[in-house]
C-alpha cells in the first residue's frame, strides 16, 4: 500500500520488521472498525425476539408491562428526547455567551483558567452531577424554582400546562437542566474552538468599519462558522441523548404516560437500561431492553455522524 | 433613539449576558465541588481504606477498601489493555492511512464511538461476553472499560503524531531509517508527552464510568480480586448506596464521590496545564 511510496532498503535485521509494524497498526485500525459493527451486530441479535414479536409497534406503544410481557418504547424514547431538547434550548445560548466571553471579553491571563474550569464540568463523573443533584440540587429546585416557573410560564395559555403539577424537584424538567450542565463544556469547547479559527482580517475590517464587538461576532463571526457551531451543538445533543446516571438519578423513572407537564417524573432509555437491564429476567424482557440500546445507539449515531461531518474542516 | 447610542446599548446587553452565561457555568462547577468537598471530607477518616464495604443497617461504619481496590485494579487492567491497541491503530490513521479508506472510515468510526454513550459498551459486553459466561465479572468490566479508553487513546495518539512537523520525517528518511524506524524512533518519540496526557485523560474518565459496570463488573460486597466472579468498585458502590435509605451508606457514598472527583480533577487539571503550556 502506502509503503511503495518510500524508497525501501530492505536491508539485513529491518527487513521483516515493516511488513510486521504496517500490518500491526492495520490490523488495530480494522479492529477499531469492526468493534462498531460488532456493537450493532450483538444488539440486533440480543433484541431479535422482540423485534419479531413487536415489530414496528413496538415504537409506537407506551405500553411497558414486563410481568404481562408487553413492551412499547414510547414513553423512554419521548423522555430522551424531550430532555435533550430542552437541555440544548438551555446550553446553546449559554455555551455562546461562554465562547463569546473567553474570545473576545476575557482578560487573556483569564483565558487558560477559565476555559480549564468549563472544560471541568466535562470532567465531573455523572454518578457524582446524579447524587450531588438528587440530594442538594432537587430539594433547592422544587423550593424556588419551580414555584417561579410556575407563576410565571405556568400563567401562560398553552405553555403553562408544561410548568403545573406536583412540585417534587425530580422529573424531566429538572433532568434536563442537569443534562444542560453536563454538554454545556462540549458545545462551548466547540465553538469557542471554530470561533478561533476566524481570520483575524475579517473581524479586523468589521472593527475597522465601527462595528461594536456585538456586530462583529454576530455579522461576522456566527455567519463564518455557523457550520462548526452547528456541529457542535449536535456533538453536545449526542452526549445528552446517552446521558445516563446523572438522568437516572433525577428523572423520576415511571413508564407511565401522565400528562406533557414538565414537573412530572418520566423515563430515558438510559435510564431505563440502567434501572432495569440487571433485574430482567423473562428473556423478552431482556431483549426488549436490549432493543431499548438499540434504538438509542442508531439515534446517537446519526447525530454524531452529523456532528462529525459538520465539524470535519475543523479537524483539517 | 439615536441610533450610535442604540447600538452600544445593544453592545452592552450582549456583553454582559455574555459574562452572565461564565458566571453561570462557574456557579454550577462551584456548587458540585463545594458540596463533594465538604461532605466529603467530614466522611473522610482512616476506616475508609482499611474496612470493607458495610452490609445494610449494620451500624458499624465499614469503609471502602475493597471497592477502592477492585476499582483501581479494574482501571488499570483496561487501561493496559485499550492502550496498546489504541496507540497502534492511531499511529496506523496518522501515519500510514491518511489518505485511504480505510484509515479515513476508522477515523470517522472512532470519533463517533468517542461520544457514543457508555451505557451501550455495557449491553455489547453483556451480551458478548456475560451472557455466554453466565455470570458477572470483574473481566467484564475490565473489557468494557478498555473497550472506553481505545477511542480516547487512538484519537489522541492521532492527533499527537499529526502535530509532528514532516521535516522531522524527512530527516530520518534521509538517514536511512525504514518507515517504521522513523515512527517508532522519532515521531512517536516526538509526541510521547501528548500520548502518555492521552492515557491518563483516559483513565480518568473510566474511573468515574459506572453505566458499563452497571450489567458486566456488577458490584461485590465483598473482598474479591477473582476476575472471574463480580468485583467491587466505587462507582457502583456510590450508586447503590447514594439511592438507599441508610444514613450511613449515604455518608460512605459521598467520601466515595470526594475520592473519586479529587483524583479525576487533579488528573484532568494538571493534564489540561501541561498540554496548554506545551502546544499553545
Amino acid at each position: 500500500m502506502e509503503t511503495a511510496e518510500h524508497p525501501q532498503t530492505n536491508r539485513g535485521r529491518f527487513r521483516w520488521g515493516e511488513p510486521i509494524f504496517f500490518n500491526l497498526t492495520r490490523a488495530a485500525a480494522v479492529l477499531t472498525l469492526l468493534l462498531l459493527a460488532a456493537i450493532i451486530l450483538s444488539l440486533v441479535h440480543g433484541s431479535w425476539p422482540a423485534i419479531q414479536k413487536f415489530g414496528g409497534h413496538f415504537l409506537l406503544s407506551g405500553d411497558w408491562n414486563p410481568p404481562k410481557d408487553q413492551f412499547g418504547a414510547l414513553i423512554p424514547i419521548y423522555g430522551t428526547l424531550v430532555t435533550s431538547i430542552i437541555a440544548l434550548l438551555i446550553a446553546v445560548p449559554v455555551s455562546f455567551g461562554i465562547a463569546l466571553f473567553l474570545t473576545e471579553l476575557s482578560p487573556p491571563w483569564l483565558r487558560m483558567p477559565l476555559g480549564i474550569a468549563i472544560e471541568l464540568l466535562a470532567a465531573i463523573p455523572s454518578i457524582v452531577y446524579g447524587m450531588w443533584g438528587l440530594l442538594y440540587y432537587a430539594p433547592i429546585f422544587s423550593q424556588y424554582a419551580q414555584p417561579i416557573l410556575h407563576h410565571t410560564l405556568g400563567q401562560i395559555p398553552i405553555i403553562g400546562a408544561l410548568f403545573s403539577g406536583p412540585m417534587m424537584g425530580i422529573g424531566i424538567l429538572s433532568a434536563s437542566v442537569i443534562l444542560a450542565i453536563m454538554i454545556i463544556p462540549f458545545i462551548a469547547s466547540v465553538i469557542r474552538d471554530v470561533f478561533a479559527v476566524t481570520p483575524a482580517m475579517l473581524k479586523e475590517s468589521a472593527y475597522g468599519l465601527g462595528c461594536t464587538t456585538w456586530e462583529v461576532v454576530w455579522h461576522v463571526v456566527l455567519p463564518y462558522t455557523k457550520v462548526g457551531v452547528i456541529g457542535g451543538i449536535m456533538l453536545g445533543l449526542g452526549r445528552a441523548l446517552g446521558e445516563t446516571m446523572a438522568v437516572t438519578f433525577l428523572i423520576g423513572n415511571t413508564n407511565f404516560f401522565n400528562g406533557f407537564s414538565l414537573f412530572l417524573p418520566g423515563n430515558s432509555i438510559a435510564s431505563a437500561l440502567a434501572n432495569e437491564f440487571a433485574e430482567a429476567e423473562s428473556p423478552l424482557y431482556t431483549a426488549a431492553l436490549l432493543e431499548l440500546g438499540l434504538i438509542l445507539f442508531v439515534i446517537t449515531f446519526i447525530v454524531l455522524a452529523l456532528s462529525k461531518l459538520l465539524l470535519r474542516h475543523l479537524s483539517r | 433613539m439615536d441610533l450610535r447610542k442604540k447600538r452600544r446599548i445593544v453592545n452592552r446587553v450582549a456583553l454582559s449576558c455574555s459574562l452572565l452565561a461564565m458566571v453561570f457555568g462557574l456557579f454550577w462547577l462551584a456548587w458540585v465541588l463545594i458540596t463533594t468537598v465538604k461532605l466529603g471530607v467530614t466522611g473522610l477518616s482512616w476506616d475508609l481504606f482499611t474496612k470493607m464495604t458495610p452490609p445494610p443497617g449494620a451500624g458499624n461504619p465499614g469503609g471502602l477498601l475493597n471497592a477502592i481496590v477492585g476499582s483501581l485494579l479494574m482501571i488499570v487492567l483496561a487501561t493496559a489493555l485499550g492502550t496498546p491497541m489504541g496507540i497502534l491503530a492511531g499511529i496506523y490513521l496518522a501515519e500510514y492511512g491518511k489518505h485511504t479508506w480505510l484509515g479515513q472510515t476508522t477515523q470517522f468510526i472512532n470519533g463517533i464511538l468517542l461520544s457514543a454513550p457508555s451505557i451501550i459498551v455495557g449491553l455489547f459486553v453483556y451480551s458478548a461476553y456475560v451472557a455466554h459466561m453466565g455470570n458477572f465479572s470483574g473481566l467484564a468490566g475490565i473489557f468494557s472499560l478498555a473497550l472506553i479508553v481505545l477511542p480516547v487513546v487512538v484519537a489522541t495518539t492521532e492527533n499527537m503524531l499529526r502535530l509532528v512537523p514532516d521535516t522531522m520525517r524527512e530527516a530520518a528518511y534521509a538517514l536511512g531509517a525504514s518507515k517504521h524506524v522513523a515512527i517508532l524512533s522519532v515521531t512517536l518519540r516526538a509526541s510521547m508527552a501528548g500520548v502518555v496526557t492521552g492515557v491518563l485523560l483516559a483513565m480518568a474518565r473510566i474511573a468515574g464510568e459506572t453505566a458499563p459496570l452497571l450489567f458486566t463488573a456488577l458490584s461485590n460486597q465483598f473482598w474479591s480480586l477473582d476476575l472471574n466472579q463480580p468485583i467491587a468498585n466505587l462507582p457502583v458502590t456510590i450508586f447503590k448506596f447514594a439511592m438507599s435509605p441508610f444514613k450511613d451508606w449515604q455518608e460512605i457514598a459521598w467520601a466515595g464521590v470526594f475520592l473519586i472527583t479529587l483524583g479525576i480533577l487533579g488528573v484532568n487539571i494538571l493534564a489540561r496545564i501541561f498540554t496548554n503550556l506545551r502546544y499553545k
